[in-house]
């Protein structure tokens, strides 16, 4: 990351970056680009960004050209929450001032960033296991099943100001992420990611679908756009 | 056949390196720590928004009802295996039974108390 920042602040021309692979160059400096992913929590607790050896598998390439050119925050307490906690009067806290923002790219280098990732596919085998069926679902059956049915209110934010915090927010999730990969993800985290935080609920397949519709609902509400 | 086995057992070396169990310090730092609180005080970085508090690990008079089988259960299980919340998950598909144990054990330090006293 100090890198990267380091790099914009001189203001060192991204297309210059992006010959030989931008990628490699400056953002795995952060984020872990070739694999394997994080199999001890030693190494887990170490990452400084997701890992983006799968991306080509998680994301959507449109939203990471956009992400990359405003980035926000999409996880209230940064990647390993532990380290960006503190204990405060009502219990622990984010402490805002341990969390570094991410550096932001010209559309230019940003669209090469997002087509390099979007190349990285190990898992195309866990993505075509997915079949997501066409459907919606109300939002307040959907948060019914979310908050009451599968507690998973309890580490993401279904609104900006409601739900947990150390997981990353889900209001957003439906622009950020293809939907066979939220689908694989919710069915087995830890197939992913083996010291992931979050735990396989053994969600049913109808139930992973009506989340995988929920999510794509929540990302469409105007008062949740970011 | 030779190299085959060796082939084999050095698969076998690499997995069980893969799946090195982790200290409960570390399991709960990584995974209870979110509700449960840096403290285990139940105060986690989570508990805004819920309906039902986390347990409070450091209180002895509430843990001390509970068994250490029901702990592994909880634990392994989620809390509606106990007819606690939902909002405790089953762990069972990330920590090994011998993790649970030793969490367990972990616990019972952090509320410096047994099952019955």
């Amino acid at each position: 990351m100090q890198r990267i920042m380091f790099a914009a602040l001189l203001g060192i021309s991204g297309a210059a970056l992006a010959e030989g692979g931008m990628l490699q160059k400056e953002c795995s400096s952060c984020h872990n680009i070739t694999g394997p992913v994080a199999q001890t929590l030693k190494e887990a607790f170490a990452k400084q960004g997701p890992d983006l050896s799968y991306a080509g598998n998680k994301y959507r390439e449109e939203w990471i050209v956009s992400w990359l050119q405003k980035p926000v925050r999409i996880r209230p307490a940064g990647m390993y929450y532990g380290d960006h906690i503190k204990p405060g009067p009502k219990g622990d806290e984010i402490d805002p001032s341990t969390l570094k923002d991410h550096v932001a790219l010209s559309k230019a280098d940003a669209t090469k960033v997002a087509h390099e990732l979007m190349e990285l596919k190990p898992h195309d085998d866990l993505i075509a296991k997915e079949k997501i069926e066409p459907g919606t679902i109300s939002k307040q059956m959907g948060e019914m099943a979310f908050d009451k049915f599968l507690g998973c209110m309890a580490c993401h934010l279904i609104e900006p100001e409601y739900g947990g915090l150390s997981g990353p927010e889900l209001y957003t999730a439906a622009k950020r992420l293809q939907p066979e990969y939220i689908a694989s993800f919710i069915r087995s985290p830890q197939a992913w990611e083996p010291k992931s935080w979050m735990p396989n609920k053994h969600v049913s397949d109808v139930n992973i679908q009506k989340m995988v519709n929920y999510l794509e609902v929540l990302s469409k509400e105007t008062a949740n756009a970011k | 056949m030779l190299n085959r086995f060796l082939l084999v057992l050095l698969l076998a070396v690499i997995s069980a390196q893969a799946q090195a169990k982790e200290t409960a310090t570390d399991n709960y730092k990584a995974y209870c720590m979110q509700c449960h609180g840096m403290a285990g005080n139940g105060k986690g970085v989570n508990i805004r928004d819920m309906s039902v508090m986390p347990r409070d690990h450091t209180d002895a008079k509430a843990m001390s009802g509970r068994s250490d089988e029901t702990l592994f259960k909880v634990i392994k299980e989620g809390g509606p295996s106990i007819e606690k919340s939902v909002l405790m998950p089953p762990w069972d598909g990330v920590f090994s039974d011998e993790e649970i144990k030793d969490l367990v054990q972990h616990l019972r330090m952090l509320c410096k108390c047994k099952f019955g006293t």
